[in-house]
């Protein structure tokens, strides 16, 4: 019993990664026909924005002790931060907060990359095949990696979840279950409240406001939007820059749990296509009960009992999966039929 | 007809001489090593298989890179218990590549699009994973399936006694390491050209055009096309694992490494790269990419200041300093930036770029004689 709600948990968090990356990745296919190859790139930008912030934050100063004096009797030198110098006591509750800080950084910064994006590359894609966006995304994304690589270097830098969070839960005692047999680190139950959050956000933004009323119009027929005289591509190119922001900010509280390096959104891409594909092409609720779906399913495959009887079996869990569930169901959970399969 | 005939054999002819003229060719870009034109040579066939899959039938592989690795083990294994020629390991490699093929593309050809890539990404993901895990007696796991003192050979030890240290692939009692490694590399790189000539101006190959242009068409007229696009998906699942028990020949190791999606991503790219659906893109595009992949990266800053050394210090140092970016560790980032101006400016790759050159020229001297016509067809 304690072992399986420890899976679910631990399923849940890593689920919840893939179901906002995944999110954002079935968003633009719907909206703008694209696939977007650069998506896990958005994810890894989004981590090293937190990164950025913790820099910024961390700049340190060298201020001369007035008082003591090192053995060789100079001043000894204390590196205090600026955030410290100036603002005191918040400076250094901001650092604590870096991370979730960093959202405020993220959003903007995000937001500018995915229009930046969408303006200059991606709308001159929306006809072409789809061999031709893979290629021009999959070689930005590299372009992307690389800058990243030679600003913050090849090695995975560790950042550190608020002090508040960052022990561990323990689910067990708190469920009345045996002490200690369930505990969770905090922070994942932070990071899975926070992507149900941002899920909730992006849903109710496209199902009760006007705009997202029309961006879900465009997706269902566009021409026929395009002639009341509504400018679709342009809001098109908005949800865009709305995926990015999802996936930066998937990024940014995944930091915590996994040290980010330039690499890192190669290794979530392929995971959130298998999952936007298992959810089914282009449909949203799809892609978040896949996304939990497979984090889950890896999460239990992985539990000794299971791998002692089929070795193996929690590395290949979501592909086979994945293979099962579209050779059962076609369109995959929830596609849609005629959707990417010309 | 007759002229198109005339093109193909010039075409033929071309390609074999610029295959076999391949260590003079790469001489100006300093790309002279045996083990690099091998590795042009086989990733050559590996991207010419992959064409007669994506470029005839529009079908959109992402595991292709499981042939290559189910080849390379094969031919090791063959290696290991029977005999260091190398004619019964290319053969067992093709065969076993076909039959995971054959597995693969019955159940995978079930859907198309995107959810077809889908499943040979996943299916190529656990041959991946497996060989890493339960696999391990056979792959050898992290170490790599490679040869020992111990091995049986038993065919070997049929007719003489085992020498002191590893024995060496040979073919015929000749080692294939260096030249005659890649001129063997070559040879069966042009049969791989040929053959795929053939297929392109088959009817089969016609069939196959027909599925990518209008698959309900297909149906309509009475025809199952899944026969034709499963043949197809055999064909390129032997190309690569010819190409896999190559790569065995010219370094008898193989690793799980060459299953991984990355290798599949490579082929796909070297395909588009070079030009989707024509002839000799796929082997140009696969040729760059290894060219970047190896020369590109090893060039570090003190070759590029002796490379700039006949400019002024001060805009030497400048020029060094910005170029270093893009060579060495950088070159992924000349790669990336070198995808998205081919995919902007040239759609049908370099050879749709070798096309308009051609046109251009054409234009410029008058002269009115036809296309050639392995270059007609361009993508999509």
């Amino acid at each position: 019993m304690d072992a399986i709600i420890l899976q679910i948990l631990n399923g849940l968090d890593k689920g919840g990664a893939y179901a906002l990356i995944a999110l954002g990745l079935t968003l633009v296919f719907g909206t703008l026909g694209v696939v977007n190859f650069a998506h896990g790139a958005l994810f890894m930008l989004g981590a090293f924005c937190a990164v950025t912030m913790n820099k910024i934050l961390t700049l340190q100063q060298v201020v001369l002790d007035p008082i003591k004096k090192t053995p060789w009797g100079t001043p000894l030198e204390i590196n205090t931060s600026y955030a410290e110098t100036y603002l005191g006591d918040f400076g250094r509750l901001l650092i604590d907060y870096s991370v979730p800080a960093s959202i405020l950084l993220a959003i903007p910064v995000m937001a500018l990359i995915g229009l930046a994006m969408e303006r200059g590359l991606i709308r001159f894609f929306y006809h072409r095949s789809h061999a031709d966006q893979i290629l021009v995304t999959f070689g930005l994304a590299i372009v992307l990696q690389e800058i990243v690589r030679n600003l913050f270097g090849a090695n995975s830098i560790p950042q550190a979840a608020p002090a508040i969070v960052a022990g561990s839960f323990n689910v067990g005692a708190f469920l009345g279950l045996d002490p200690y047999g369930i505990v969770y680190p905090w922070w994942r139950l932070v990071y899975l409240a926070f992507s149900l959050a941002v899920i909730a956000l992006v849903f109710s933004f496209l199902q009760f406001t006007t705009y997202g009323m029309v961006v879900r119009a465009g997706m269902a027929d566009r021409e026929t939007v395009g002639f009341l005289g509504i400018n679709i591509e342009r809001r098109f190119a908005v949800v865009f820059g709305i995926a990015a922001v999802v996936a930066g900010l998937a990024g940014v509280m995944y930091t915590p749990i996994l040290p980010p390096d330039f690499h890192m959104g190669m290794d979530f891409l392929v995971l959130s296509f298998v999952v936007v594909v298992v959810g089914g092409m282009g449909s949203l609720p799809g892609a978040i009960a896949a996304g939990f779906l497979l984090g889950i399913l890896e999460s239990f495959a992985s539990m000794n009992e299971i791998t002692s009887i089929l070795p193996g079996i929690n590395q290949i869990i979501i592909y086979l999966v994945a293979v099962i569930i579209l050779l059962v169901r076609p369109r995959g959970l929830m596609g849609r039929k005629g959707v990417m399969e010309s | 007809m007759t002229s198109t005939k005339r093109n193909d054999w010039l075409l033929m002819l071309g390609f074999t001489l610029a295959a076999l003229a391949a260590p003079l060719l790469a001489q100006p870009f300093g790309a002279n090593y045996p083990d690099l034109l091998q590795k042009f040579a086989i990733y050559g066939i590996f991207a010419i298989g992959f064409n007669i899959l994506f470029g005839l039938t529009g079908y959109l592989s992402f595991g292709h890179a499981a042939f290559l690795g189910v080849g390379s083990y094969a031919a090791v294994w063959m290696f290991k218990l029977f005999t260091m020629e190398i004619i019964p390991a290319i053969i067992f490699g093709v065969i076993v590549a076909a039959l995971f093929a054959l597995v693969m593309g019955w159940l995978s050809l079930r859907r198309s699009g995107i959810y077809f890539s889908i499943l040979t990404l996943a299916f190529a993901q656990m041959s991946y994973a497996l060989a890493y895990s339960v696999l391990v007696p056979i792959t050898n796991g992290e170490t790599a399936l490679q040869l020992r003192l111990t091995d049986p050979r038993y065919i070997d030890r049929m007719f003489f006694p085992a020498a002191p240290g590893l024995p060496s692939t040979q073919l015929f009692g000749v080692k294939m390491s260096g030249y005659p490694g890649f001129y063997l590399c070559a040879v069966l790189l042009i049969i791989a050209f040929y053959i795929s000539l053939r297929i392109f101006r088959s009817p089969f190959g016609t069939m196959l055009r027909g599925v990518k242009t209008n698959q309900t068409r297909m149906n309509y007229t009475g025809l199952n096309p899944r026969p034709y696009t499963l043949a197809a998906f055999v064909i390129s699942g032997m190309y690569a694992g010819l190409a896999g028990a190559l790569l065995a020949i010219t370094d008898p190791l193989a690793g799980a490494e060459r299953m991984q999606w990355t290798a599949s991503g490579e082929v796909v790219l070297m395909t588009i790269l070079g030009g989707v659906g024509t002839l000799v893109g796929p082997v140009i595009g696969a040729g760059l990419i290894k060219y970047f992949e190896n020369i590109f990266s090893a060039i570090n800053e003190q070759t590029l200041h002796s490379f700039f050394s006949f400019l002024p210090d001060s805009i030497q140092n400048a020029v060094v300093a910005v170029l270093n970016l893009f060579v060495g560790d950088g070159w992924e980032l000349t790669l990336g930036i070198l995808f998205m101006f081919i995919v902007v400016f040239l759609p049908g790759g370099i050879m749709e770029g070798i096309e308009k050159l051609v046109g251009l020229f054409r234009r410029l001297t008058g002269s009115k004689s036809g296309r050639s016509a392995g270059q007609t067809q361009a993508a999509e």
